[in-house]
């Protein structure tokens, strides 16, 4: 029965994205817009389908980061930071742009501007680059050009009646994700950072309280917070820290699990959490980087001559085989924190995706407001699937910290084994 | 064509790395510091206290059991040795009942035999008494018998002298 559901909810699912690609379709020279009811004067050719919403742009506004907070309509600025190697480090508060609906500024400051929540720079002496300057409304157009043979999207601001190219912030993928580093860094606290600090807050708060209680009443049964946290606290340490690196040394790395995982399922949950900002942060392959990068480097600092024998001279095998293997475990070395980035921010962003297209779905089949009727249709399929779609999200938010958490502890396990212990594993 | 949906999203940017880094390695320090390692020492010490009571509890039951057993054993030498007690004293009861009843018996035919003895003494004496009443009896009677003949005369007194020495030899 329950297997009958699911198998019809995810073919409702697929039955439903072709309708998201054809929007697309019609809507090739704006990926980001959104609703505007205003821009015939500027783009009268595909004023038709200016009116359509977009969810695809719609979504990856919502999973994106943003130097402002804006909860329900409430937009909070929030401290810019920048760098340029020509302009040196400006600090402002993000308000300097009046952002405003999307969170686009709708001024200029300093040469930057903000467009969908991101700071852009006009790197441009014609535009005014220093103070304040009015922008017009619905200033900025996406259109797609082709760098270096890859379609890609370009932003123009328009200001005073010409358009200006504008440089997004710098970006660490080097150009595989379309990013690269460009004419200044974004240094901002963005939205992500505010929502980390306010879920590190909160965890510190709650686990210091939690330890408090443990020193107090060492020989007393837990109770409230500290019996909601110590089941999840021991299944941690008797399933995942102790199988895996052992009674001997688990002590020692303890710590780093249990903050990998009450971080990253702080930060799933906070996500989830509806009118709250639905930041995506552990969907952010910026945060998940820093912390696989961290496991790498503690894995390999760990790691004793046993785990690097096995991959540079892997014993028990014939001798032309081992530089084989070496070439593929130093692949793995790297592979290794490379899938623990992927996996969480993929998960993370995939669930985000889905709820936002599952609430899209009503102003798809209401056509933007146009269709009362399609919009009541598209609210009674839209709750059951978001519902659902809510539940599964909150069992990936746990998934997803104890995968990342068992596969830190299994690498390490691997690094700090003794060559004994494996020797007792094989019989 | 599809269009491109952009990766904007998913490019690691370096100032959201870098304070992300800083929040990371602040909220570890700070919550395995004072939080993550005292719960797990703590949660630690009482399994090991929680081990040691149960060990403890199972050690004394098996104890008390023993001792139980060590109880109930007292318990049925202590009976064994009641009846063995009782048995004793009644058998000592028997036993001075019949000695009892033994002597009583002895002690009751020594008294009739002393009384038998006393008896006959007393029929010896008096029977002794009787014939020296009845011989003083006879005696007087025949003084007075003999006083009104013998007075005049020498023969009577002949006579009774023969008597007398009759009387003797008898």
């Amino acid at each position: 029965m329950m297997q009958r559901i699911f198998l019809t909810l995810i073919y409702l699912f697929f039955a439903i994205l072709p309708t998201f690609s054809q929007h697309e379709e019609g809507h090739s020279t704006h990926a980001n817009a959104t609703v505007h009811e205003n821009e015939e004067q500027m783009h009268s050719s595909d004023h038709k389908a200016e009116q359509k919403f977009d969810p695809a742009g719609t979504a990856v506004h919502h999973i994106s980061d943003a130097n402002v907070y804006t909860i329900l309509e409430k937009t909070f600025p929030l401290p810019t930071i920048l760098y340029s190697k020509d302009k040196g480090v400006e600090m402002f508060s993000s308000a300097k742009f009046h952002p405003g609906h999307h969170e686009d500024g709708h001024q200029s400051y300093n040469g930057y501007v903000m467009h969908l929540g991101s700071v852009y720079r006009v790197n441009d002496t014609s535009f005014p680059q220093v103070g304040s300057a009015e922008l017009p409304e619905h200033a900025f157009v996406t259109k797609q050009e082709n760098i270096d043979g890859k379609m890609r999207d370009v932003h123009y601001v328009q200001f005073e009646g010409k358009e200006f190219k504008m440089d997004p912030r710098s970006t660490l993928d080097g150009g595989i994700l379309g990013g690269g580093m460009t004419s200044f860094m974004d240094f901002s606290p963005t939205k992500n950072v505010v929502g980390m600090i306010l879920v590190s807050l909160f965890l510190l708060w709650m686990f210091l309280k939690i330890a408090k209680r443990y020193k107090s009443n060492p020989e007393k049964a837990p109770k409230g917070m500290q019996g909601l946290i110590e089941p999840i606290f021991l299944f941690i340490r008797d399933e995942v820290a102790i199988p895996f690196i052992g009674k001997e040394k688990y002590m020692k790395y303890l710590p780093l699990l249990m903050s990998i995982f009450f971080f990253i399922l702080g930060l799933n949950l906070f996500g989830q959490i509806p009118f709250l900002g639905s930041v995506n942060i552990t969907g952010s392959l910026s945060v998940t980087l820093v912390i696989a990068v961290l496991v790498f480097i503690i894995v390999n600092l760990s790691g004793n001559r046993h785990y690097w024998s096995h991959i540079f001279w892997m014993p028990g095998v014939p001798v032309f085989v081992k530089p084989l293997l070496a070439g593929v475990e130093v692949m793995g070395l790297f592979i290794k924190p490379l899938t623990l980035m992927l996996r969480l921010a993929g998960n993370i962003s995939a669930g985000h995706i889905a709820i936002l297209s599952f609430v899209g779905l009503i102003f798809i089949f209401g056509q933007s407001g146009a269709s009362l009727g399609g919009s009541v249709l598209g609210t009674v399929v839209s709750i059951p699937l978001t519902m659902f779609m809510m539940a599964i999200e909150l069992i990936v938010a746990f998934v997803q910290a104890f995968v990342f958490t068992i596969l830190t502890a299994s690498y390490i396990g691997a690094a700090i084994e003794d060559h004994h212990h494996v020797e007792e594993g094989h019989h | 064509m599809i269009a491109l949906i952009t990766f904007a999203p998913f490019q690691p940017t370096p100032g959201l790395a870098i304070w992300s880094l800083v929040i990371f390695l602040l909220f570890w320090f700070l919550a395995g510091k004072f939080a993550f390692k005292p719960i797990a020492e703590a949660i630690a010490t009482r399994e090991f206290d929680i081990q040691s009571s149960i060990d403890q509890a199972k050690k004394t039951r098996e104890e008390m059991e023993k001792m139980q057993s060590d109880i109930e054993k007292l318990l049925g030498e202590a009976r064994e040795e009641r009846s063995k007690i009782l048995q004793e004293a009644k058998e000592i009861k028997n036993q001075m009942i019949s000695e009892g009843k033994e002597k009583a018996k002895q002690e009751a035919a020594k008294i009739a035999a002393a009384a038998m003895t006393d008896i006959e003494n007393q029929k010896n004496a008096m029977m002794l008494d009787v014939k020296n009443e009845i011989g003083a009896m006879a005696l007087s009677v025949a003084e007075k018998i003999l006083k009104q003949d013998l007075q005049s005369n020498a023969e009577q007194q002949k006579l009774a002298d023969t008597f007398v020495k009759d009387l003797h030899l008898n």
